[in-house]
């Protein structure tokens, strides 16, 4: 498989987008515009789109989405710059991530990367030379109960170990077809992923399992043993904890505990926003 | 009485077809929303109110509230913006959720824009979730084919349209302001406040920004009245709320329990600690918020026990660590976190996660200093309550609390590294020899 070069000396990125592309683009640019009250939301999903149409955000693709939204091209890069989905180079065909934060690493995400990363000889952000896999180190990604964890283009691969993870970068360079534990059926590629990020449905969102193992063990643990919510109609004998059924009293007011006012004020700006809040509880109270 | 759980949101996960609409129909889904629209709007901004609800999305403000701070209708446009975007280490909670069961949000979010008066809401999901965004999009068009969105929802007249946005990989963007600059198409960086998102939030127009489960509990509370939610939980941390527990726990998974519940009545239900070992440290609500001990075990875990004992209830996920584990390594990783998620706006944030970040990996590495420790906390000192948002404050949590718990392990740190003290192949799952020095790690 080619990959585009990035900034390799010698070659160029591509500048513009040939007639029948940049329509097509354009009409899925005013479909995405047609979202959002004001276009400039657009921006986002566009950049994804242009993902899905060059694999990385090119320079054309900034071009694109400037001159479609009215913005410098630097505009677009700065946001482009701040998030890590926007690739700044062409992107293998499936984005591997192993979570190496704290819950992961420590069940065994760090041994998970040292294996992945000595198996593609390749470290974070970089991709294989076959074109096949960009690796990374990701953070945490909402789904610690299935630590430890690997993505595969932003699809789950629960409970993962060193030996599972480098066999599923194979069957990936090999071309096999690779399921998610939790996903489609199988993983799509950097390109069709970016597309449906940009908001343009695949129509596979039936595909897989509604909840992994410890999604539900909660769910099933409270079947077997009887333990319910109370019953919308009054009945209110279960699962009530020691302090429970006092009526609520008491109204919390802003800026108490877990609050961010919650600490001292120490600024101008915390004493206005303390005042502000005062303000608006105050016209809480009236309105209510 | 030992408490027990309360599934509401979590109550048919385990389904055939969870996420569909007709499974969520099924089990007395939408009953609320026709409820809610033979109401009048403040009508169920006020059952909100009464019912106690609190943001599950980590602070923990009044819900009710949060929507009557809303100024009175101008006749311009007024926006809800659902959080989706989890992000903050150990929770996990709203994107199974997501997946399983999309309809209790999309029902939340139509009867909550019919509560403030909004005709466009927003879910801004973050990108790093693909079948979770798939979910939501086919959400939509389910409720959209079934008349819930759309123009004259139920013959009631009511118009509302309902955008699922993808995020493109920010954690800061799960902090509102910067999240609402994010939707606006612009870096995710966080807004001086005030004006409050209620004043000037999406295009600067009057907004409310909630997190998934908060939205997610509403059609609970309409249809079974604030009463009825209050008799979950305790007299000022109402109902119920899912607890996330992980790590070196033998069950991990989703727990939906009224909130006072305990970890010690968590972990009975969850077989215990992994192999019967000892309870070494864990969070209470993410990386967030302070580490609580073996000596926490009884705190329950409400808004108020778990502030009063020195942490934050925050988002409730339970990350568990045993006896095998540095604390010294998981506090270094989470502050490498919060300095790759300093949003950059703010310098004692952006500069002094970088220099948090240094001293710690070398305190990993055996290296330390016997200074190091102070300069942690100095540092910390430095950084709390001194930038615009909270991720500043949260990288300084884990730090500070660590330091307080387990002091001699940071002074262990001046002379033998982290894995010597802890090897790390002791706190996997699975065995393996480590093959790289600590420092290859955070190269």
């Amino acid at each position: 498989m080619s990959v585009e070069a990035g900034r390799t000396p010698g070659q160029t990125h591509r500048t513009a987008y040939d007639d029948e592309t940049r329509a097509r683009l354009a009409a899925d640019s005013a479909a995405i515009i047609a979202r959002y009250p004001q276009e400039r939301s657009a921006l986002l999903p566009m950049l994804h789109l242009v993902q899905s149409e060059d694999g990385y955000v090119s320079p054309r693709g900034i071009a694109f989405c400037a001159s479609t939204l009215g913005l410098s091209t630097a505009e677009v890069s700065a946001v482009a710059t701040f998030y890590t989905q926007y690739k700044r180079h062409p992107n293998g065909e499936y984005t591997v991530g192993v979570c190496t934060n704290t819950l992961c690493a420590v069940m065994g995400g760090d041994a998970i990367w040292e294996h992945l990363s000595d198996h593609l000889g390749v470290g974070h952000d970089e991709t294989t030379d076959d074109g096949a896999i960009t690796l990374e180190r990701i953070e945490c990604n909402a789904a610690c109960d299935y630590a430890p964890v690997v993505m595969v283009n932003w699809e789950f691969f629960d409970n993962q170990t060193p030996d599972s993870a480098a066999g599923l970068t194979d069957a990936l360079r090999a071309g096999r077809p690779v399921a998610p534990t939790r996903g489609a059926d199988s993983v799509t590629s950097f390109k069709a992923m970016s597309r449906v990020l940009a908001g343009f449905d695949d129509g596979r969102a039936d595909e897989g399992v509604g909840a992994g193992g410890p999604t539900v063990i909660g769910t099933k643990l409270a079947r077997e043993k009887g333990w319910e919510a109370p019953s919308f109609d009054g009945d209110r004998s279960s699962a009530t904890s020691e302090a429970g059924t006092g009526g609520a009293t008491h109204q919390p007011q802003p800026g108490e505990e877990q609050s961010s006012a919650d600490r001292p004020a120490t600024t101008g700006g915390d004493v206005s926003a303390e005042a502000e809040q005062k303000k608006q509880a105050s016209t809480d109270a009236k309105e209510s | 009485m030992a408490t027990t759980l309360a599934p509401v949101l979590s109550a048919f996960w385990d389904a055939d077809r969870s996420w569909a609409l007709e499974t969520y129909e099924a089990n007395g889904g939408y009953r609320g929303l026709r409820r809610a629209l033979e109401m009048q709007a403040p009508d169920v901004v006020t059952m909100v109110k009464e019912s106690g609800l609190r943001g599950r999305g980590g602070a923990g403000f009044p819900t009710g509230m949060k929507w009557g701070f809303l100024p009175a209708p101008d006749g311009g446009p007024r926006y809800l913006v659902v959080n989706a975007d989890e992000s903050e280490p150990g929770t996990c909670k709203d994107i199974p959720l997501m997946m399983a069961s999309p309809q209790h949000l999309i029902e939340g979010v139509i009867i909550t824009s019919y509560a403030i008066g909004c005709h466009h809401a927003f879910i801004y999901v973050r990108g790093e979730v693909l079948h979770v965004y798939r979910r939501l999009l086919k959400a939509v068009e389910e409720a959209r084919a079934a008349g819930y969105v759309g123009t004259d929802i139920l013959g009631s007249g009511y118009d509302l349209e309902i955008t699922v946005h993808a995020g493109a990989g920010a954690y800061i963007c799960g902090e509102e302001t910067a999240l609402l600059d994010s939707l606006e198409g612009l870096r995710g960086q966080p807004r001086l406040k005030p004006p409050f998102p209620a004043v000037a939030g999406l295009y600067a127009r009057p907004t409310v920004v909630n997190n998934v489960e908060s939205i997610a509990s509403v059609p609970g509370i309409v249809v079974g009245g604030a009463d009825w939610f209050k008799s979950m939980g305790t007299e000022r941390s109402t109902g119920h709320g899912l607890f996330s527990l992980s790590g070196h726990v033998t069950n991990p998974g989703q727990y939906e329990a009224p909130l006072g519940i305990t970890l010690r009545e968590l972990l009975d239900m969850a077989g215990g600690m992994r192999g019967g070992r000892a309870l070494k440290f864990w969070t209470p609500g993410g990386s967030s918020t302070p580490i609580f001990t073996a000596e926490h075990l009884d705190v329950p875990l409400d808004y108020e026990s778990v502030g009063a004992a020195g942490s934050m209830l925050g988002t409730r996920a339970l990350q568990i660590f045993d006896e095998t584990t540095s604390v010294v390594r998981a506090v270094t990783r989470w502050t490498e976190f919060y300095k790759h998620e300093s949003c950059g706006k703010c310098t004692p944030c952006r500069e002094g996660t970088f220099w948090l970040a240094q001293v710690l990996q070398r305190i990993e590495r055996g290296q330390g200093t016997p200074a190091d420790i102070d300069l942690l906390l100095d540092l910390c000192d430095n950084i709390l309550g001194r930038a615009f948002c909270a991720l500043g404050d949260g990288a300084t949590s884990p730090i500070t609390s660590a330091v307080q718990y387990f002091r001699e392990e940071f002074e262990a740190g001046c002379h033998t590294p982290a894995d010597v003290l802890f090897p790390p192949e002791r706190s996997a799952l699975f065995d393996y020899k480590p093959r790289k020095a600590l420092a290859g790690v955070h190269a």
